[in-house]
């Protein structure tokens, strides 16, 4: 037995020894398959996984460059970024939020309004971002909540910069504004340069130069835990301010031409001629584009929608009106350019003009007829029945022509966007637009600027500029230099097309006739001379032809809708042209008694800039 | 090896033929203790990084590994006689405190696993990572090797019995661990190589049966480990994010403390399960297999003692507490590396927590008794 015992456990000692070194090899088997997997996870895809560690906890913040500033010509700030404080609450180092916002209510003034806004963003963020509460705090706000700051924490007044337009209305329309980027901004916009934006310019200069208004943007590389917490900046590339732009804007110019145009709605354009420059581009009535900047509320936009006055319309490059006896130089200079007339070539006016077999009349403003009509006389008594005579020798075609030459119905291609081309109408046009011959009695009407004619105050203006520099033609444009964040200045460009040569002599005898639309004793524009400098001027008055019937308005308004516009056409010194404007009064009846004295302003204060 | 003859002839039966000194009066194996107090040492340097330096964690390990290399130093003084006598009464209180675990336990995180004793908050489950070893071997230590059927068969309903209420907690952890002692005790036992093939085709049948068995969050566990990137934010996020840190680890490293994906707080539990993917991404390839091997040479040791072991019950035993800490570090870092499911097994002695880590070091005082109990027999 005991032998059988001793067997037995040398037999299991010897069975167990083999387990055991089984056990062992299995082991080291498995610890090597988990050797290999680590082979596997960090020297295979040890890349691959390093990039993806890196792509967890560095992230891309994005540094929102500063946009730039505008600048009338003499340095006068026009757009401005200026900082605004608001309230804003870290949420995780605020005890108790619902005790915070009702002891804040106390202090400021946080509308109901406010609290929906910010319990949306609430849910929106995480615990410690920052969420705005109240937005463009008041001086006395700041104050007051930074003495009681100790109160509250978690609560931080940040500044912000906003953009500020200090001259509020007077260049609402030239400079447009900015405003939050919206959904169809989105698709076009470059979305890495503007990660950290939220504002986009919407109109005017603000639009037409965003790309170099804004600026590029900058970089911080930022380390960040599991929850997205910055936790220290790896590198950081600065962002790039927006370029400065100086205009050929004359901030005392716009100024002199709102005040001049007094109660009425219209637009003025003036050009300095030597550059193209657009001195003054006003449209009445303005708005405040700051309330745009912040968001404007929806009855606030609605008011300016809705307004009979149509605040939010620029005039200036949208408005189309018949320009009326404003073309009549030009018409005269392509009689005389096609020889079909004489400066001093007379025609008899009855007061009426009929077409050959034609029944009907058509009228002078002068009821009982100029008399005996020369060209000068002609444009200096604005008589209709000369321009029929003469646009019905020319012929639309070459009407059509001509005064395309001067810009009439294109757009100017202003600097500015949005711009329309008025209308220049022609056989053409009338075949594919209206489906109808062109008919001899609308020949009649286009040289007296109505009918389908239609320009826009700057197209008559940049006409008035070319028409003074004897076809010399500058492109309009408002932004004069662009300054670069490194400090050099680059001139906008100056873009000239001029018209084919014509005769000086056609120009001068023109321009003299325009003289005397001033000068003369019979100028229609006599009022407005000055003993200083000559000015070259003509006027003009456009039918209304359309009023919408409101009935809300009574009778004397809708009457007084229905009155003629005015406009008046410039440039001074007659001799030595410098600047060339053109006003648009709307209902205000005639050119010469209404808008020829706005013109007047404007060149005395441009001309004498001592204000003399 | 030439000593041990001359020690052989000594009479004094009850002294064991190795150096005197403090460490044998103490019944400590100096290789074990060397190795398990610099895997503890690395644990807790590791447990400082992975803890973004926060020293009440490591002070906290540190009490937990001073009661557990107490508590080992304590079962090596026990002689291996006395541990089989009590063996089966130690299981019986076993089930009835996993009993009571059902009945009257505190819940956690979704599972039923401790007893509050007043004083101390226990996990029954825990115990049984060395109790079910210590009663199969005491079971089948009675009779001659390899075990008949019948006594198989008694066994392996030792083994269920246990396990079953473990996985009813739920803690799949645990019960796997509890499984695989139990396995591992038979396995030693020498039962047959048809036997394990025959078990091993029928645990592939019952596979479908466990699917059905499962807790939810246990089949989302197995979903998620056949395709994480299936569900990256959800479930998957820790075997993503583990894996990132693994793999960006390279071979060197990104330096202790420097471990990008466990500070800034990517890598969830991270200085509990999932510690072994701070050390991969701290230390690199190089770290953790130097790492790897430490623990190869605890398991190796712990089987070379379980072989030179005198009777049939501290073979086993010994054997099978070796392979169950084997068990804890495979479990653990395939997990964390993605070979394996995500189940809550901590890596021993370095993971923060201290039922496992007192139990694992009980463990290991029964290795060093049994070591240094042995009476040398004529050969």
């Amino acid at each position: 037995m005991p032998q059988l015992s001793i067997k037995d456990h040398l037999y299991e000692s010897q069975l167990f020894l083999g387990r055991a070194i089984v056990s062992g090899v299995l082991v080291i088997l498995l610890l090597l398959v988990l050797a290999g997997r680590l082979f596997y996870l960090q020297i295979v895809g040890h890349d691959h996984f390093i990039t993806l560690s890196k792509d967890n906890r560095v992230k891309l913040q994005p540094l929102p460059p500063t946009r730039g500033l505008i600048y009338d010509r003499h340095g006068l700030t026009l757009a401005q970024n200026l900082p605004a404080y608001s309230l804003e609450i870290t949420p995780e180092k605020v005890p108790d939020l619902d005790a915070t916002l009702r002891a804040l209510s106390d202090i400021i003034e946080i509308s109901d309004e406010d609290i929906q806004r910010f319990r949306r963003l609430l849910k929106q963020h995480r615990r410690f971002d920052s969420i705005p509460l109240r937005i463009r705090l008041q001086d006395d706000e700041v104050s007051r909540l930074a003495v009681n700051r100790h109160r509250f924490p978690g609560v931080d007044v940040k500044a912000t910069l906003l953009r500020d337009y200090p001259q509020g209305l007077e260049t609402a329309h030239l400079l447009g504004y900015v405003g939050r980027i919206n959904q169809r901004e989105l698709e076009y916009i470059d979305l890495s340069n503007y990660s950290g934006t939220s504002y986009i310019g919407k109109n005017g200069v603000e639009k037409s130069y965003e790309s170099l208004l804004h600026g590029q943007v900058g970089l911080q590389q930022v380390e960040v835990n599991a929850k997205g917490r910055v936790l220290r900046v790896l590198e950081d590339q600065p962002p790039t301010p927006g370029d400065n732009l100086r205009l050929f804007l004359d901030m005392e110019l716009q100024k002199i031409a709102l005040d001049a145009l007094g109660d009425f709605n219209g637009a003025v354009a003036a050009i300095e001629i030597k550059t193209g420059g657009v001195l003054t581009l006003v449209s009445k009535p303005g708005f405040d584009p700051n309330l745009f900047v912040e968001g404007i509320s929806n009855e606030a936009y609605q008011a300016l929608k809705d307004s009979i006055d149509n605040p939010l319309f620029n005039r200036a490059i949208r408005g189309q009106y018949p320009p009326g006896s404003t073309v009549k130089p030009f018409i005269g200079l392509a009689g005389l350019e096609y020889g079909v007339v004489g400066y001093h070539q007379e025609t008899y006016c009855p007061g009426y003009y009929q077409l050959p077999g034609q029944e009907h009349k058509y009228r002078d403003w002068k009821k009982w007829g100029h008399g005996k009509v020369d060209m000068e006389k002609a444009i200096v008594e604005s008589c209709d029945v000369y321009y029929y005579e003469l646009s019905r020798t020319l012929g639309i075609d070459r009407l059509h022509e001509f005064l395309t030459g001067f810009g009439f119905g294109q757009p100017t291609r202003v600097d500015l966007t949005g711009e329309l081309s008025g209308l220049m109408p022609s056989r053409e046009w009338k075949r594919s637009k209206r489906n109808e011959p062109w008919y001899p009695g609308e020949t009649l009407i286009v040289g007296i600027g109505q009918g389908y004619f239609l320009a826009t105050p700057l197209q008559l203006a940049a006409a008035t500029a070319t028409l003074a520099n004897q076809g010399h033609h500058i492109r309009p444009r408002v932004v004069a230099s662009i300054e670069k964040p490194d400090g050099s200045v680059q001139e906008s460009p100056k873009i000239i097309d001029d018209l084919q040569q014509l005769d000086p002599v056609h120009w001068n005898q023109v321009i003299d006739a325009m003289t005397l639309v001033v000068e003369g004793a019979h100028g229609t524009a006599r009022a407005i001379r000055s003993d200083r400098y000559r000015i070259a001027g003509k006027t003009g008055t456009a039918q209304v032809f359309s009023v919408k019937q409101d009935e809300e308005y009574d009778e004397e308004t809708v009457a007084k809708r229905k009155r003629d516009h005015a406009l008046f056409i410039a440039f001074a010194p007659a001799d030595d042209p410098q600047i060339a404007i053109a006003v648009v009064v709307e209902n205000g009846g005639h050119g010469g008694s209404v808008a020829a004295p706005i013109a007047r302003r404007i060149m005395d204060h441009y001309l004498h800039q001592d204000g003399t | 090896m030439s000593e041990i003859p001359k020690s052989a002839l000594s009479f004094q039966e009850s002294q064991p033929a190795r150096p005197s000194g403090l460490l044998a009066w103490l019944h400590i194996d100096l290789p074990l203790l060397t190795s398990l107090v610099l895997l503890a040492a690395l644990g807790l340097a590791v447990l400082y990084s992975a803890g973004d330096r926060e020293m009440m964690l490591v002070q906290k390990q540190m009490i937990r590994l001073g009661v557990g290399f107490l508590a080992m130093i304590l079962l090596a003084q026990i002689h291996p006689d006395h541990l089989r006598r009590w063996s089966p009464l130690l299981y019986l209180i076993g089930i009835l405190m996993l009993l009571a675990v059902i009945l009257f336990g505190e819940a956690g995180k979704g599972a039923q696993r401790w007893l509050d004793l007043g004083l101390v908050r226990f996990q029954p489950s825990e115990m049984f990572k060395i109790t079910l070893p210590m009663t199969i071997a005491w079971f089948l230590a009675d009779k001659r090797l390899p075990p008949t059927l019948p006594r198989l068969l008694v066994s392996g309903l030792l083994t269920l019995v246990p396990v079953l209420l473990i996985a009813k907690q739920p803690d799949l952890g645990t019960a796997l661990l509890v499984a695989s002692a139990g396995a591992f005790a038979l396995f030693l036992a020498g039962i047959s190589w048809y036997l394990i093939g025959a078990v091993g085709l029928a645990m592939a049948a019952l596979g479908p049966l466990a699917w059905y068995l499962m807790h939810d969050y246990q089949r989302q566990r197995v979903l998620t480990f056949l395709n994480p990137e299936s569900d990256p934010l959800g479930t998957g996020y820790h075997i993503i994010q583990s894996k990132i840190a693994i793999g960006s680890g390279g071979i060197g490293g990104k330096g202790w403390l420097n471990g990008t994906q466990s500070h800034l707080e990517f890598l969830p539990e991270r200085h509990t399960d999932f510690i072994f993917a701070v050390i991969s991404e701290e230390f690199g390839l190089v770290g953790v297999s130097a790492l790897l091997c430490l623990y190869l040479f605890i398991i190796l040791r712990g089987l070379y003692i379980a072989t030179q072991a005198q009777d049939t019950y501290s073979r086993i035993l010994a054997g099978s507490l070796s392979m169950v800490f084997f068990v804890y570090l495979f479990v653990n870092a395939g997990m964390v590396s993605g070979l394996l499911p995500v189940v809550g097994v901590p890596l021993p002695l370095i993971s923060f927590g201290g039922t496992s880590l007192v139990t694992i070091l009980i463990g290991f005082g029964i290795l060093m008794s049994i070591h240094t109990h042995r009476k040398l027999l004529p050969t």
